[in-house]
Parts: C-alpha cells; sequence; structure tokens
C-alpha cells in the first residue's frame, strides 16, 4: 500500500480519538471519531499531514446526522474519509473553516440542508436556499416532506 | 477616505450568461471586497437522486452541466464501482479516457474563447468556438451526440469505438493540432493578451492549498495536482502524458495551462486509439445488482477534480449521493484574486477560474418572512408566466389562442 507510513501517521497522531477504523482498500480509509475531535483531527489532516480536503459529506442517518470529511493525501493515491455522529435533535460541530478555508462554502451548505450547527463559522448563512428559508426545514433530511401545498 | 460603493454583477451574468451574483465592494476603482451569492438556480439533484436508482442516477448527474457531461457521469459510476466492488473491461477503460479528454478539448476552446470575449479580443473567441466545433463532431461520431454523451454505466460504457470509425477520429483530431498551436502562439505573443492577463488576479500557491483549488485554477499557482495522475482511474495509468504546471498564478498562466493541455488531450487520444485495436473484448462487465456499501468516485473534469460520494444499503438507489463540482472549490478564491484589481480587469479575474455556475448551484421559493409562508410555487409560476404572455399579447395587438382557464384567475 502505497500509503502505508501516512496511515500510520495518521492513526498514531489521532490516538485514542479513534472509535472505529475500516481499511476498505488500499485506496479508501474510513475512520470515526467522536463530534469533540473533529477540529483536532482536521489539523492534523490538514496541517501536519498536508492532506487536501476535497469535500465534507452530510448524511441523515437512523443514529443521527453523521458528517464525513474526506481528505486526499494526493501523492499517495489514497482517500481518507473522517466520519463523525452528532445527534438529530442538536446536530453541533465545531468549524474548520478558520483552519481550512476550503470548509467554509461547504459547511454553510451542510449547516442549511441538513440542520448541524457548525460553531465558530465566519459566516454561517444561506448558501444555496432562499435567504427567507423557514428555519428547522432541512431538505437533506429524510424526513423533509418537501414543498408543502 | 474613499467611498466604498458596491458594482453588483448579476445576479444573472451579463457575459457569462448564467445565473450568479458578485458584488464587488469597490473604493474608486479598486476592489477591496468581494461577495459571492449563489442559490439562484438550485435544482436540489442531490436529494432528487436518491429517488433514481443506479442507472437512472447516472443520466441526472449527466445533466447537472452540459460542458462537464462526460465528467460527472464518469466520477458517478466510479463512485459506485468502488462502492459494489465492480469490475470494469479494460477496453471499456480507454474508451473512457477518449471521451474525458475530447471533452477536455471543447471545454479548455469553450473558455478560452470567452476569456477572448470578456478581454474584448473577438477573434480568439470566433475561431475558438469554430475550432471547437470539430471536437463536438468527433464526439458526435463516437457517441450519436454533440453533448450528453450517455455514454457511461456502472461496469463500463454503453457504445464501443468501432474499429472502421477510428481513421476518421484520428484525421479530425490531427487536423486540431495546428489551431491548438495557433491559439498558443496567439496567447504567448500576442502583447495586448500580455497586458491584459499578466500579473493580473494572482493566486498564490498557499491561497490554492487553503481554498482547496482544483485543476488549471491550482495548477497556474504551481499546486501540482491532477487526479488523473495522483488517483488513477480510467486509463490514465496506462498511457503517457504529462501534468502542465506554471508558477505565477494569474490569468495568463491560468490561459497557459489551459492551452498546453489541450496538446496533452490529443496525445492521450492518440494512445487510447492505438491501444483500442489491441484490448479487445467486452465494454460492459454488466453487474447485476450493486452491494450495499459507500464509495468515492474521482474524475479530473475541464476545471478540476469532480467528487462523487455514494452510499447505498443494496436496494436499486442510493441512500445518499453527495455531488461536488470543481466551481465549488474555485469560485471562492475569486475573494483572493481579485482584491486590489481594478473593476475592468475583474470580469476576466472572475471568468479565470473558468466558472460553471449550473455546476456549483445544484429553484428558490419566495416566503412571507414573518409567517414562512411559500408565496409561489410552480403552478403559481407558471400562471404567472401565461398571465403575461396574455398581457403583452393584449397589449401588441397580437392574436393568439384563448387563454386556458387556469391562466386568467
Amino acid at each position: 500500500m502505497k500509503a502505508e507510513i501516512t496511515i500510520n501517521r495518521i492513526l498514531g497522531a489521532l490516538g485514542e480519538h479513534i472509535i472505529a477504523h475500516e481499511h476498505k482498500s488500499d485506496r479508501r480509509v474510513y475512520l470515526e471519531i467522536a463530534p469533540e475531535t473533529v477540529f483536532e483531527a482536521s489539523s492534523v489532516m490538514f496541517e501536519e499531514i498536508g492532506a487536501r480536503l476535497q469535500i465534507a459529506t452530510g448524511i441523515d442517518t437512523p443514529a443521527g446526522i453523521e458528517v464525513m470529511y474526506h481528505w486526499a493525501l494526493d501523492s499517495e493515491d489514497c482517500v481518507v474519509t473522517i466520519r463523525t455522529l452528532v445527534s438529530r435533535d442538536a446536530p453541533e460541530l465545531e468549524s474548520i473553516a478558520e483552519l481550512c478555508p476550503a470548509a467554509e462554502w461547504i459547511e454553510r451548505e451542510i449547516w442549511e440542508l441538513l440542520g448541524v450547527e457548525f460553531r465558530g463559522h465566519p459566516d454561517l448563512r444561506h448558501l444555496l436556499l432562499d435567504d427567507n428559508w423557514p428555519a428547522g426545514d432541512y431538505p437533506l433530511r429524510k424526513d423533509y416532506g418537501g414543498d408543502p401545498k | 477616505m474613499t467611498k466604498r460603493t458596491i458594482v453588483p454583477i448579476g445576479p444573472y451574468h451579463a457575459l457569462q450568461e448564467e445565473p450568479e451574483f458578485f458584488k464587488l465592494h469597490v473604493e474608486g476603482e479598486t476592489v477591496v471586497h468581494l461577495d459571492i451569492e449563489l442559490g439562484y438556480n438550485h435544482r436540489g439533484i442531490e436529494k432528487l437522486s436518491e429517488s433514481k436508482d443506479f442507472e437512472e442516477t447516472i443520466f441526472l448527474v449527466e445533466r447537472i452541466c452540459g460542458i462537464c457531461s462526460t465528467s460527472h457521469p464518469l466520477a458517478c459510476v466510479q463512485a459506485v464501482e468502488d462502492a459494489g466492488g465492480i469490475e470494469v473491461p479494460e477496453r471499456a477503460l480507454f474508451i473512457r479516457s477518449a471521451i474525458g479528454e475530447l471533452e477536455r478539448i471543447h471545454s479548455h476552446l469553450l473558455w478560452l474563447g470567452l476569456a477572448g470575449h470578456f478581454i474584448g479580443f473577438n477573434t480568439i473567441w470566433m475561431w475558438a468556438w469554430r475550432f471547437r466545433e470539430e471536437v463536438l463532431n468527433i464526439l458526435e461520431l463516437i457517441t450519436g451526440n454533440r453533448n450528453h454523451y450517455g455514454m457511461m454505466k456502472p461496469g463500463g460504457v454503453r457504445r464501443d469505438i468501432n474499429d472502421t470509425d477510428i481513421p476518421a477520429i484520428r484525421g479530425m483530431l490531427e487536423g486540431l493540432q495546428d489551431p491548438v498551436k495557433m491559439f498558443r502562439d496567439a496567447v504567448l505573443e500576442d502583447p495586448l493578451i500580455h497586458a491584459r492577463t499578466k500579473g493580473i488576479g494572482i493566486l498564490t500557491r498557499e491561497k490554492a492549498i487553503g481554498y482547496g483549488a482544483l485543476g488549471p485554477t491550482a495548477r497556474a499557482s504551481g499546486y501540482d495536482i491532477d487526479v488523473r495522475r495522483d488517483h488513477p482511474h480510467a486509463a490514465y495509468g496506462m498511457v503517457e502524458w504529462d501534468v502542465v504546471t506554471t508558477e505565477n498564478g494569474d490569468v495568463f498562466d491560468k490561459a497557459v495551462v489551459r492551452i498546453l493541455e489541450m496538446f496533452e488531450s490529443i496525445r492521450i487520444i492518440e494512445q487510447c486509439l492505438d491501444q483500442l485495436k489491441i484490448v479487445r473484448g467486452p465494454v460492459d462487465s454488466n453487474p447485476p445488482f450493486v452491494a450495499p456499501g459507500e464509495g468515492i468516485g474521482q474524475y479530473e473534469a475541464p476545471r478540476g477534480e469532480v467528487f462523487h460520494y455514494i452510499r447505498s444499503d443494496g436496494s436499486n438507489r442510493p441512500v445518499r449521493h453527495k455531488v461536488r463540482a470543481p466551481s465549488f472549490m474555485n469560485v471562492p478564491t475569486n475573494r483572493e484574486t481579485v482584491l486590489g484589481e481594478t473593476v475592468a480587469d475583474a470580469t476576466i479575474i472572475l471568468a479565470a477560474v473558468d466558472p460553471c455556475y449550473c455546476c456549483t448551484e445544484r429553484m428558490a421559493v419566495a416566503l412571507d418572512s414573518p409567517g414562512g409562508q411559500r408565496l409561489w410555487g410552480a403552478a403559481d409560476l407558471i400562471r404567472m408566466s401565461c398571465e403575461k404572455t396574455w398581457r403583452l399579447m393584449d397589449e401588441t395587438g397580437l392574436q393568439g389562442p384563448a387563454p386556458p382557464p387556469t391562466a386568467v384567475n
């Protein structure tokens, strides 16, 4: 595996923060961490490892809102996805936009489409939806009823 | 102190003819801040995809963008293949790369023409679009369509490239060499293009990394990334080609990267055509179903990496489908590149990332703010449109059929 040394460095740096670890293939690694450690893990990935934030994905699952940060290790042909699970009632994560400007728009998108609060975001306002979009109406949640008549 | 004013470009761009809104905060002629507003054309494609099966999803993402109508499907099928562990026959990989590179040439020519138009060099615009037609002819020969090729599917491609078509494709490709050389010389040697683009709208390497810039926008700043080389897919690991990078990060360098990339694309297509003579066999592994799992698909579109994430629960449709187009990462870099520049240069700087709004956006509903009550739905918009047409016909004395009953209340 081309990225083995880097993956071991990531595993070492994140240590006990890692709740689950799936080595899906030589090119895809999935790690799960607690929501409180997202900023720290992102700073390891961006500043220490030099990984590129491809994007973050939010998913509404029965267990809660899952947020995934996809980090590309471009010189080693590998994508490391770091995921975390936040409660559906009050989903909240620390923003990584100040650390990595690439996250600014996607955090705004996840906030408006899935309702995850990003603490410390420099400019948390609507990106794709109308400014008057009703609060608490999140289109990407599975229970979203669509356009009411 | 100079008074600060806002110069609006949008919500419908007069030159790019796409909906986006750049608010240029200016002091005198100098841009001091940029606010970008999106959402004028949000189509909800990620949500829509959850209601489509895996075959239909490919057709849906093909319509995210007319220019990248191979990039999105290719990234999407690769995500499905990654999720379901689906193998692809080697011959299909060469066809995928050949189509992808033809798309890159036509996209870069389209941008080059627009860039010429933006700086008032309309000859470049007309020439570039004239030669782009040749590329569309090749694509029509191979796929049957000038755009929206419908070629990608999980497990392979839908149509083979016939041996009998290859000489004609080669002839057309050969005919592209001279025009691309002409554009290279025109850009590298024309003093007016130098004056308008050199040292203008510089994106530093450090900012490019921070914003996660992609494609020619990143490579023109010396940020050497290209997922065709870094994360090999399709046939890119099996052919010889070079990643083009430059160091200055200005509008000129972004143009140079795109022009030189067209030569590399022609190189890749020629090698793919050679291989198609040797690598025979099926072009589709016909996967019966997509196993439960999650997958990531990356493809280097003309503007940079397209990223698709798909999660499957073993049913015939995705549980979640995330789409990230390159412009989503590249457009925010404008906040850095346009600072300190003049309003006159802002149009070309904002266009230098080759922004694709239909990719970045993916219906806005007007609301009565205090009550949260929706004022207009789709039916209302159609009714209002009909009413306007009938009013105009009335005013101009034009005759038309009687208005439908729903259009007159």
